[in-house]
């Protein structure tokens, strides 16, 4: 008998390696070759046509010379110290709490330690074409204080876990002290408010709006969910009609009614005004995510609470409502960075802040036809600073170890988008 | 338990009752104080309440127009020019983001790596910036940057883009398109009918259903026909520095309709994607087990069932892309809200003007929501 030995095949093609990873990847069928060559060609086209425009036919001076303009508007030059100082409150506590939260993993992983050297690159880049030495020094300060704070709070974190359940209350201060730092109204001379513009007014009415909404929209969640009927539907009404108008007429209103429904002689700041308006518009998605949270705390916990003999406001504040917070702390992080990119609707309303200080500056006939580098400058730092909130948010989401949504962040419905952004 | 004993205070019905009549006369009386003091303001300002306003002359012109519109007509007239406008955009770009959103959100989750690399840039860069900078954007950098008529440029098709606007290829409007398109429309009807009845006769009398499939193949014919043919299409022609015939656009139109579409395409395609990635992965390889091609598979089994869990974020994102289109105020295309502001600069009827943009946005989510809603229990799945 002879025994039938198996024909010798030759050896399996190598499925490592750069020549594999694209045959997989790239070329695995005639059909992907054919969509990589044109999507290479596109891109190729979008690059080379967007970068000879950047550096021939494009005049960047108009973001140079106004590049001060742009971040705080305005701002008297002799008091940019208090902007500086509360920039470097902020950092310091952003530092501490990221310290806080991380204190049982290691604080730079390899994709943090990336991201963090990509920051202090393009800080130093554009601050190195557009700014002066001094600040270009204080900025990589901030950068080397965030690490320093960092590992400061990890040692406290370390020695008092209990902290970190202090964090919304100790930011909440900051703000306070940031914002009085700012309006000067711990230290004269103070800077009126309609007189903040820039990345400045920006970055207030969005914090601002989104602090005032807070307690709004947790008390318009609970009385949706009431079983009292007149508050059902006070809450329902409100807010599904603040749901169904674009944020551009709820401003325009704002800023139209405000003066006309107070007594006469009473007209408030124009940026008062439309702060009113952004916060009754968050408040109103603000309720809608709290009341998904609240939705996510099973029954029993409720009932549990009771069988302990607690009445119905003890067990709301203490039982119900932190579960649900704590549930819904990454959507309310999402909802502010559309609000960060929603308070760009104010430029319509005519004021000053970062998009209409774009709009101001185009106005001035030396820079007649910059619009382009000017736009996609003002589109740069929205980009960052999204990205970086949104980067530091799904952070935060795995460091609170937040119940893991099983459901699509892209598949929710209650997105604030009144008008500017997602 | 003997009632009596509970003191008032402590008894549950009454605190219920007592606390909402208490909300409520809050409320009432808040709303009660500001309304007073508004009538005080409008009193002081001379400005009459009610809305036979809406019949005075408008006397501003409107660049932008789909219905006849002159300055000596009424207010109520240009409001009706500008809902118009705005449903216009509407329609439009909810039809165009969703080919767009579909083709992106695919590409999100192509075998390529290039295509997906490019739709992941896209759709982070669109969701990562404001949309009113990205019609700015769009307006002030590429529409206002069009070469006059003379030397505009063209397109395949034939289409024109020049700084007065774009020029396409359009059907005349006169009474033969409009026989064209009810022919059109009808044999559309009539091969959906055909359609289930062959479906029917295939399956309930095991039928081939072949004299059905060669009359909805003439009515193909017939339809493609009066498309291309019937339909008395125009095109544009530069004559010197005037084009005339076709369909003239405005570069507003153009750019919010562009920047409307790009943007909300971007969340769209991140709905599809999501929703395609929801479907569990057996239900792909179950039907590749069962010999299925990749895009049948996919046309038959996975997008079924990801439309089911896509449809109510997808109604939010037409909702938004409705409420989206009153930015158009911002690069001065006379949308609904842009006439009403226009008007209540003229006439100070603020209460009035309010009160109109407030209903009016409020009915079309509300029409968006209902039609939705009829289209997500068409596709849930019939359980007895």
């Amino acid at each position: 008998m002879t025994t039938i030995l198996p024909q010798s095949s030759a050896p399996p093609v190598t499925t490592v390696g750069p020549w594999a990873w694209a045959k997989k990847n790239l070329f695995s069928s005639w059909l992907n070759t054919l969509l990589t060559i044109i999507s290479a060609a596109f891109l190729a086209w979008v690059l080379i046509s967007f970068l000879s425009w950047a550096f021939t036919e494009a005049q960047w001076n108009a973001v140079r010379d106004n590049f001060r303009l742009f971040l705080v508007g305005r701002y008297p030059v002799q008091l940019l110290w208090r902007i500086w100082a509360s920039l470097g409150l902020i950092v310091a506590v952003g530092g501490l709490s990221w310290g806080v939260l991380a204190r049982t993993s290691r604080l730079f992983d390899r994709r943090g330690l990336v991201m963090l050297g990509i920051l202090a690159a393009s800080i130093l880049i554009v601050l190195g074409l557009l700014a002066d030495p001094t600040s270009i020094a204080i900025s990589l300060g901030l950068l080397v204080l965030v690490v320093g704070t960092a590992f400061l709070g990890q040692q406290i974190g370390q020695v008092k876990p209990q902290l970190g359940s202090w964090l919304p209350l100790f930011w909440l201060l900051t703000f306070l002290l940031a914002y009085a730092l700012v309006r000067g109204l711990i230290i004269g001379p103070q800077v009126k408010l309609d007189d903040l513009t820039g990345l400045l007014l920006t970055l207030l009415t969005a914090i601002v709006s989104i602090v005032l909404s807070f307690p709004i929209g947790v008390l318009l969640a609970l009385g949706r969910r009431s079983e009292l009927p007149v508050i059902r539907w006070l809450s329902i009404v409100y807010i599904e009609v603040i749901r169904g108008l674009p944020l551009v007429t709820i401003l325009f209103a704002a800023s139209l009614l405000v003066p006309l429904v107070l007594p006469s002689g009473m007209r408030p700041d124009r940026v008062l005004r439309a702060i009113v308006g952004l916060t009754m518009f968050s408040a109103a998605y603000l309720a809608e995510n709290v009341r998904g949270g609240l939705q996510s705390v099973p029954r029993g916990q409720a009932e549990a609470a009771k069988a302990l003999g607690m009445n119905p406001l003890l067990t709301t504040t203490l039982i119900v409502l932190p579960q649900a917070l704590k549930a819904v702390i990454p959507t309310i992080v999402g909802q502010f960075i559309s609000l960060f990119k929603d308070t760009s609707l104010l430029a319509i309303i005519g004021l000053a802040e970062l998009l209409g200080m774009g709009q101001s500056v185009l106005a001035n006939p030396q820079y007649n036809g910059r619009s382009s580098e000017v736009f996609l400058f003002i589109g740069l730092i929205y980009f960052l600073c999204c990205s970086i909130m949104s980067w530091a948010s799904r952070r935060l989401e795995r460091q609170l170890n937040a119940p893991k949504r099983a459901v699509d962040p892209a598949l929710t419905t209650n997105r604030p988008d009144g008008g500017g952004g997602g | 338990m003997d009632e009596h004993k509970v003191p008032l205070w402590r008894d549950d019905r009454f605190l219920k009752i007592a606390l909402q009549v208490i909300v409520l006369a809050i409320v009432v009386a808040l709303l009660a104080l500001l309304g007073g003091n508004a009538l005080i303001n409008l009193r002081r300002l001379g400005i009459p309440p009610g809305y036979d306003f809406l019949n005075n002359p408008a006397s501003f012109g409107i660049g932008d127009t789909a219905i006849p519109y002159s300055p000596t007509d009424s207010f109520g007239r240009a409001l009706l020019v500008g809902l118009v406008n705005t449903l216009r955009v509407i329609v439009l770009g909810i039809i165009l983001a969703t080919i767009l959103g579909i083709v992106v959100g695919i590409a999100r989750l192509s075998e390529n790596w290039l295509v997906r690399q490019i739709a992941t840039i896209y759709v982070e860069i669109f969701r990562n910036t404001p949309l009113l900078l990205q019609l700015f954007f769009l307006y002030t950098a590429v529409f206002l940057r069009f070469p006059a008529v003379e030397n505009s440029i063209r397109l395949p098709g034939p289409t024109f883009l020049s700084n007065q606007g774009i020029f396409l290829l359009w059907p005349a409007g006169t009474a033969r398109t409009w026989i064209a398109l009810a022919v059109i429309i009808g044999s559309l009807i009539l091969g959906i009918l055909l359609w289930r009845q062959r479906v029917k006769v295939i399956v309930l009398q095991g039928a081939s259903g072949q004299n059905y499939f060669f009359a909805m193949i003439a009515l193909a014919v017939i339809a493609v026909l009066a498309l291309l043919f019937g339909l008395d299409w125009q095109a544009p022609v530069l004559q010197g520095d005037v084009v005339t015939g076709g369909l003239n656009l405005s570069g507003e139109f153009g750019a919010l309709l562009a920047g409307l579409v790009l943007y909300t395409a971007a969340f769209i395609a991140e709905v599809v994607r999501a929703g395609i990635q929801s479907v569990s992965k057996g239900q792909w390889e179950a039907s590749r087990a069962l010999g299925l091609q990749p895009g049948l598979a996919m046309r038959l089994v996975i997008f079924p069932q990801a439309l089911r869990v896509m449809i109510p974020p997808l109604t939010s994102e037409y909702l938004n892309l409705a409420k989206n289109s009153s930015l158009a105020a911002g690069i001065a295309y006379a949308d609904f809200f842009q006439v009403a502001n226009t008007i209540n600069n003229q006439t100070g009827r603020v209460l009035q003007v309010v009160s109109l943009i407030m209903i009016t946005y409020l009915t079309i989510n509300l029409i968006i929501s209902l039609a939705m809603n009829w289209f997500n229990q068409q596709v849930q799945i019939k359980e007895r």
